[in-house]
């Protein structure tokens, strides 16, 4: 059982603390509100298809997949670990998939599957870096070589195909049909909401924070840490199985190559949305919002026919102008006040 | 002021004697043409073979007049990157999609909604599976390349000597069908003092091909001649004659890129190879697309379309068109290829 409870001593170290750090990523994501507005304005400016709901629609599908894995990505982050494994854990669980249906499993079937092999996977990682107390960037680092290892060796230069319809049409269909809403998109609305409650309203939310805020007090304060760090490993290679079933429902059809540089798409969206690499820092909304802005602006550009490696060097370059800013300015504001007093 | 043949006859044209000149011209230029947004959609960035491609696509769409050509691919290999680039193209309404897939059954949803909007969808190169395109402008047929490929050795060598195929891997279709086609040949009585004595795999790796032919020169001291119908494979086995120092002793044929074969054909191991020329592949699939957008063209099985320089181009039963001929280089045009690609 977790002792971890908020005493009215630490509540008030807490309050003190939380309105700081509330000030703070209340003016974080405000930026990444404006950004967002900034983002959707100058597209509907340069493409007059930008504003058009079926488009929009289009849209989402393309990052939904990878807006789920997200999520968990930044629960570890948040405590200080990471989970570079993603995008292989995706190819695995494609694989396993794909071998299953050419056994004439039934669709619901496979995605019992795919969930099942992506919690293996991400228990696999949880109990080298728990367990043995290995750094999760070096584990998944390896582990991101032997899944994807894995998938390249089963199916060389072919792919699985023959996905059923009814299995492919889970990937492709819309919740409603008006607004069309692509289930991809509905089930990472409904994740993030879930997230965000847990996150930012409960006592293992708060329990996440103190871990990545200090891992060692966290522990000394009643913390069980590892099996936390485990729990999370095993939620992210879960939410992989899920992005992999949608993903190779969406495509119908398994590579070796699928989702390959995923992980780093998805480590953009978490540390744009302002999750600290220090661990103890960032908030769902702030994801969600960071998720919503990348993808418009890659929609955006993509309708201005900008090639994908410009579409790279535009994200690249919003996301150090995003990170260093802050700092820039806190640095300088630092200097003032010192210069000042 | 300087008025071209081409100004006159556009200006003739739009006074009144269109049906007379028309006649005269393959594609007359007509004033009250709509004008056509044509994408072209390509594997991956930043290859030779696909810039090449674009070259003669760029030409088809200058002979047809008022054609825009968008050139476009994804960054990364991968079909969900393309379809994300296809997206983008559907929601700018083009005209038509020219596309070499990186997976002939995962872009068949995609296709299929860009045909429910009206879009022409073709495939070259790479075919998209035949329910997600109306055609497939493919390469040279393959008993076309199999029999070449037999004949350049045969030339080569006079008719004479051992030869071996050094193939890419053992489950490639493209290679094992020309290899089908090869031993087709080979049946033919002039062949008969050439005989075909093993089929190796250097699985398209530079190295493990280089070390492919060297077991070949150990197993088969009297082998002439080695033809290997696959870019990495050509290199190879051209690097591991020339360092065994059998130049003059054992000669290597094969596809490849001319740029990047010509310094094995001036040190004399390779005398002919060939490839088809992939601009003549863009060139005809984005003159089919445009004639197919403005009706001129149905691009149905088992009918014919004149398509500029390359001729008359019937369309097979199974809805694909074959480019007419080979490019087979030598020293005599070498020089001016390797330029291109």
């Amino acid at each position: 059982m977790s002792q971890f409870s908020s005493s009215p001593e630490s509540g008030a170290v807490h309050a003190g603390a939380a309105t700081r750090l509330r000030g703070l990523l209340l003016r974080w994501e405000t930026a990444l509100v404006l950004l967002l507005a900034a983002a959707i304005a100058v597209n509907s400016v340069i493409s007059p298809y930008f504003l058009d709901i079926y488009n929009l629609s289009d849209a989402t599908t393309n990052f939904s997949e990878q807006a789920i894995v997200a999520l968990p990505m930044t629960l570890l982050i948040l405590v200080g670990e990471i989970d570079l494994s993603v995008a292989a854990i995706i190819a695995v669980v494609s694989l396993a998939i794909g071998v299953c249906s050419d056994q004439g499993m039934a669709p619901y079937g496979l995605m019992l599957v795919g969930l099942a092999v992506g919690a293996l996977c991400g228990a696999f990682n949880g109990a080298l870096v728990a367990g043995l107390r290995l750094p999760s960037i070096v584990v998944t680092i390896g582990t991101m070589s032997l899944f994807r290892g894995i998938a390249q060796v089963a199916l060389g230069d072919q792919a699985i195909t023959n996905y059923a319809p009814e299995f492919q049409s889970f990937g492709q269909g819309y919740v409603v049909s008006w607004p069309p809403v692509p289930n991809s998109f509905a089930l990472f609305l409904g994740l993030a909401l879930v997230f965000g409650v847990v996150l930012h309203r409960t006592r293992y939310g708060r329990a996440l924070y103190a871990i990545g805020n200090n891992a060692v007090a966290a522990r000394f304060s009643g913390l069980n840490v590892a099996r936390t760090r485990f729990v999370l490993f095993v939620m992210s290679g879960l939410l992989c199985g899920l992005a992999s079933v949608l993903l190779t429902a969406r495509i119908g059809s398994t590579r070796p190559n699928i989702a390959t540089g995923w992980e780093l798409s998805i480590v953009t969206m978490v540390v744009l949305g302002g999750v600290s690499f220090e661990g103890g820092k960032g908030t769902i909304p702030g994801v969600v919002l960071a998720i919503f802005i990348l993808g418009t602006i890659t929609w955006g550009l993509s309708l201005v026919n900008f090639a994908g490696i410009e579409i790279s060097v535009v994200i690249g370059a919003i996301l150090i102008v995003t990170i260093a800013a802050p700092l820039v300015l806190k640095r300088l504001a630092r200097r003032f006040a010192s210069g000042s007093s | 002021m300087i008025l071209h043949r081409r100004d006159i006859l556009r200006a003739l044209s739009a006074g009144g004697a269109a049906g007379l000149l028309g006649a005269t011209l393959p594609y007359p230029a007509f004033a009250q043409q709509k004008k056509l947004r044509i994408a072209m959609v390509v594997k991956v960035l930043g290859i030779t073979y696909f810039d090449v491609s674009r070259h003669g696509g760029q030409k088809a769409a200058d002979e047809l007049g008022d054609v825009e050509l968008i050139y476009t691919a994804p960054t990364k290999a991968t079909v969900e990157d393309q379809i994300q680039v296809i997206d983008s193209l559907i929601a700018q309404r083009v005209d038509a999609l020219v596309i070499s897939a990186n997976d002939a059954n995962a872009l068949v949803p995609t296709a299929k909604k860009a045909m429910a909007r009206g879009i022409k969808v073709l495939s070259f190169d790479s075919g998209i599976a035949p329910e997600g395109r109306i055609m497939h402008v493919n390469a040279p047929h393959d008993d076309l390349i199999g029999a070449s490929d037999v004949q350049n050795i045969a030339k080569t060598l006079n008719y004479q000597g051992e030869v071996a195929i050094l193939s890419a891997t053992s489950q490639a279709t493209n290679q094992n069908l020309w290899i089908v086609k090869m031993k087709d040949e080979w049946k033919k009585p002039e062949y008969a003092k050439m005989p075909l004595v093993s089929v190796v795999y250097g699985d398209d790796v530079l190295d493990k091909s280089y070390r492919e032919a060297q077991g070949l020169f150990k197993a088969f001291p009297n082998l002439r001649g080695i033809i290997s119908p696959t870019a990495v494979g050509i290199i190879g086995a051209s690097k591991a004659v020339g360092d065994a120092g059998l130049t003059g002793k054992v000669f290597v044929t094969g596809h490849g890129l001319p740029s990047e074969v010509k310094p094995a054909m001036d040190a004399g191991i390779i005398q002919t190879f060939q490839l088809w020329n992939p601009a003549d592949l863009g060139y005809a699939g984005v003159m089919f697309a445009g004639l197919i957008a403005r009706g001129q063209a149905t691009g149905a099985p088992n009918t014919t379309t004149h398509i500029g320089y390359l001729g008359d181009m019937p369309i097979e039963s199974d809805g694909q068109t074959y480019l007419p001929k080979l490019l087979v280089f030598d020293k005599s045009n070498i020089d001016e290829f390797a330029k291109q690609f």
